[in-house]
């Protein structure tokens, strides 16, 4: 065994110790004990001993592995090819004991035996593969019903939150649109044709819990039209402090229904009389924060759907954007159509403008919104900007001279499609 | 005849996965409440009830790991479990008896409970130099250091609000921590160094060019090296041009290290959706459990945690108070790396009122 004093000592201290649990495998398995090797010798060096790529990939596919090798191969021999296998997640991380330890055996058959659960954009990450093994590796993973994600400029596996198998808020059924979806794609998952990565992200509500305002490029955020529904009753045991504000997860025992939730309203469209919460429902911006407050007494409406977002990624390239509204209301039940079509729609208007390695949202900032809303045949929305434009500068088209000379308003539908 | 390859099949349905409690009671959830920190009790329109128990991994596991979960939710959870977007694990218990002896087994396996409510719960990070080719920093270790620094804080809802730290161990960010209450990031601090005569082998000129977000790169000016220079003045150590070229490395064992940023947020609650914003540009690497890192962290949540009204997070404690005072509290300086001066975003950040404090 590698000698790693810097390294033991995170194996103390209350929270679980990955190098404990490396070391447990590195006692079966001589390139988890070269990992240790080498991440010891990072430590000490404070810099990486990963070089950089190289392609490797499984038969057809041209994204899901990502090329790994240790610029020290003769020092750790059990790291000279490292790959990672991304494996593309079930809906919402749900596994059978039976499913897992089945990836388990070949991930031991096969591979180091290390993995991440999961990576950040949701695969199933095995860290740790020697070329020649990726293609029985792959062979044995399909075999029981799974297959690799996306990398690259591909498709990027989708991920949902825990929505409906588990959740009070959901307002659509995130699994299965993130199922289908993630099926209708297969193709772009598998082979990069796209100017850069793509990513889908299905959040339940406007809690967000897989950030897919932050971190997808097409971002599914569930939404209600309707009023938020109320249990006068509970909102008096709240009151009475009978039930703890936010399921009993917070600091306070006791809800001041005043103060920590009609004060707090951002569009102060609620208010209480001691006795009756009373919303205007039509003023709500449906921001959440009543609904975590007193989840027994108040839940999203029942005509619900979701917003379709755009354009969100990580600094890189030219600095970090969320995800804007697109759509402010779309209906969401199987088979998704809607939605499957406006993602071909938007990935091929990029597929076709876009630079090299230049994400949606980053296009659109360069080519503007007129023409990716054009392009995609959506119509301006007011829900699509928090405040109009404050310089004169706008442009004027042929097709809005026309529409004019129709009669037409350019806001709607009509004036939007002209010839 | 050779067997067909089975390709393009997308991941398993997620249907054989759930828990029949669950499959019966799916999108009929009434309302939740979470019983103690890391405890969740769900209760259906048909009365039924589930409960989850959540525990912390370290998210870089190994099989052994994997199987002692899943040897747990064998014996407490009918063969079901779960992970959840912050890399915790859930048990999915339906039958409230077996709630007591599982804790009981999770505390004796050290695997702690929590990452509810009011609490820091686990950090989503990305691989760092265990198995990464960019990084300026560890994730895993940092990760480890923070969180048994903090560990007081995952299972217990004493926080005004939940906070969410998110790494990225450079600036590529693949753990995406631009929206998070506290973000920790891998920051180089050298312009790549070109190495001409490798260059002409592996890269693509062109694509290299175009790989620099602030034009710095160009073409050689003897052509017979078939290379490229760098105008380090304008270079902001972003590497993108190492991910095109990997004759371009940008690493330095004693400049490259942490930045956080802090405030960020993705649910709409209240406010909308904010960016993490630059707190401290650098702080040195220092393995294996930074101290620095950890301290400036620490500093930061007590002061929001004895700052902050209640239901805040950071980026709300710090809109009411101003970002002048956030400095003052937590003791960090302001230097010219804090005030933005990249592309479009900067001048939004520039203060055109007098509603500040002295």
């Amino acid at each position: 065994m590698h000698k790693t004093p810097m390294l033991d000592h995170l194996e103390s201290g209350p929270w679980p110790s990955f190098v404990k649990d490396l070391k447990r495998m590195a006692a079966q398995k001589s390139e988890v004990n070269d990992l240790l090797g080498q991440l010891e010798r990072s430590y000490r060096e404070k810099i990486t001993h990963w070089k950089h790529g190289g392609i490797v990939g499984v038969l057809g596919y041209g994204s899901g592995i990502i090329g790994r090798y240790s610029d020290l191969p003769e020092e750790f021999p059990g790291l000279e090819h490292f790959h990672t296998m991304r494996i593309n997640h079930p809906s919402a991380w749900f596994y059978s004991t039976q499913a897992l330890r089945e990836l388990c055996d070949i991930w031991d058959k096969h591979g180091s035996g290390v993995l991440n659960l999961h990576g950040s954009t949701g695969d199933i990450i095995f860290l740790g593969c020697r070329t020649e093994a990726l293609e029985p590796c792959f062979a044995d993973l399909t075999a029981k019903g799974w297959d690799i994600g996306g990398s690259g400029s591909a498709m990027r596996s989708p991920s949902c939150c825990v929505g409906p198998a588990r959740c009070e808020w959901a307002c659509y059924d995130t699994l299965e649109a993130c199922y289908q979806v993630t099926q209708e794609f297969q193709f772009d998952l598998h082979r990069p044709s796209y100017p850069y990565k793509f990513k889908y992200k299905f959040s339940g509500c406007p809690n967000d819990c897989v950030a897919a305002v932050a971190r997808a490029d097409l971002s599914v955020i569930g939404v209600w039209k309707d009023d938020i529904r109320i249990d006068q009753s509970a909102v008096e045991a709240y009151a009475a402090g009978e039930i703890k504000p936010r399921g009993g997860g917070a600091h306070v025992d006791k809800l001041d229904i005043q103060a920590d939730v009609v004060d707090l309203c951002p569009t102060h469209c609620m208010s209480w009389d001691g006795r009756k919460l009373t919303i205007d429902n039509k003023n709500c911006n449906h921001c959440m924060h009543c609904i975590n407050l007193m989840p027994q007494a108040l839940r999203p409406g029942t005509e619900t759907g979701a917003t379709i977002l755009l354009g969100s990624h990580a600094p890189i390239l030219e600095g970090a954007q969320m995800s804007w509204v697109i759509v402010p209301f779309m209906e969401m039940e199987p088979p998704f159509d809607e939605v499957k079509d406006l993602g071909y729609r938007i990935t091929e208007w990029w597929a076709e403008h876009g630079k090299n390695r230049e994400r949606v949202g980053e296009l659109i900032m360069r080519l503007g919104m007129r023409a990716f809303l054009e392009a995609v045949e959506l119509p301006p929305v007011p829900q699509s900007v928090i405040f109009p434009r404050s310089n004169p500068f706008f442009f004027w088209k042929q097709s809005d001279f026309d529409a004019e000379a129709k009669g037409r308003k350019y806001y709607t539908k009509e004036g939007f499609d002209v010839d | 005849m050779a067997e067909e390859r089975i390709t393009d099949i997308g991941p398993p349905h997620y249907g054989q996965f759930l828990p029949p409690l669950i499959k019966e009671n799916y999108g009929k959830w009434k309302y939740h409440e979470i019983l103690e920190p890391g405890v969740l009790k769900h209760v259906s329109e048909t009365g039924a009830e589930l409960y989850s128990v959540r525990i912390a991994s370290p998210r870089l596991v190994t099989t052994l790991f994997a199987r002692d979960l899943c040897d747990l939710a064998d014996k407490y959870c009918g063969g079901y479990l779960r992970f959840t977007s912050r890399h915790n694990a859930e048990f999915l218990v339906s039958d409230k008896a077996q709630l007591e002896p599982l804790k009981a087994e999770l505390a004796k396996m050290g695997l702690p409970k929590g990452g509810t409510g009011h609490c820091v719960t686990s950090i989503v990070h990305t691989q760092g130099w265990v198995h990464c080719h960019t990084p300026a920093i560890d994730a895993s270790g940092i990760v480890k250091s923070v969180m048994d620094d903090l560990f007081e804080y995952f299972g217990s809802h004493q926080l005004p609000a939940q906070v969410r730290i998110a790494l990225a161990c450079c600036l590529n960010m693949c753990g995406a921590v631009h929206c998070s209450d506290i973000a920790i990031c891998g920051v180089h601090r050298t312009p790549p160094k070109v190495l001409h005569d490798r260059l002409r082998h592996v890269c693509e000129i062109p694509t290299t060019i175009a790989a620099c977000p602030t034009g710095a790169i160009r073409p050689h000016p003897d052509k017979s090296l078939r290379s490229v220079i760098v105008n380090e003045e304008r270079c902001m150590y972003c590497g993108n041009c190492y991910t095109m070229c990997p004759a371009m490395p940008c690493f330095d064992t004693e400049k490259g290290g942490v930045a956080i940023l802090v405030g960020g947020k993705v649910s709409n609650s209240k406010h909308p959706p904010m960016f993490s914003r630059l707190a401290v540009p650098w702080i040195p690497n220092n393995p294996p459990r930074w101290p620095e890192v950890v301290g400036t962290i620490r500093r930061i949540l007590t002061k929001y945690a004895e700052g902050a009204n209640k239901w805040e997070r950071i980026g709300e404690w710090i809109g009411r108070i101003g970002w002048e005072k956030f400095f003052e509290i937590c003791d960090i300086p302001f230097t010219y790396q804090h005030i933005d001066d990249y592309k479009f975003q900067a001048y939004d950040t520039y203060r055109t009122s007098m509603h500040f404090k002295f």
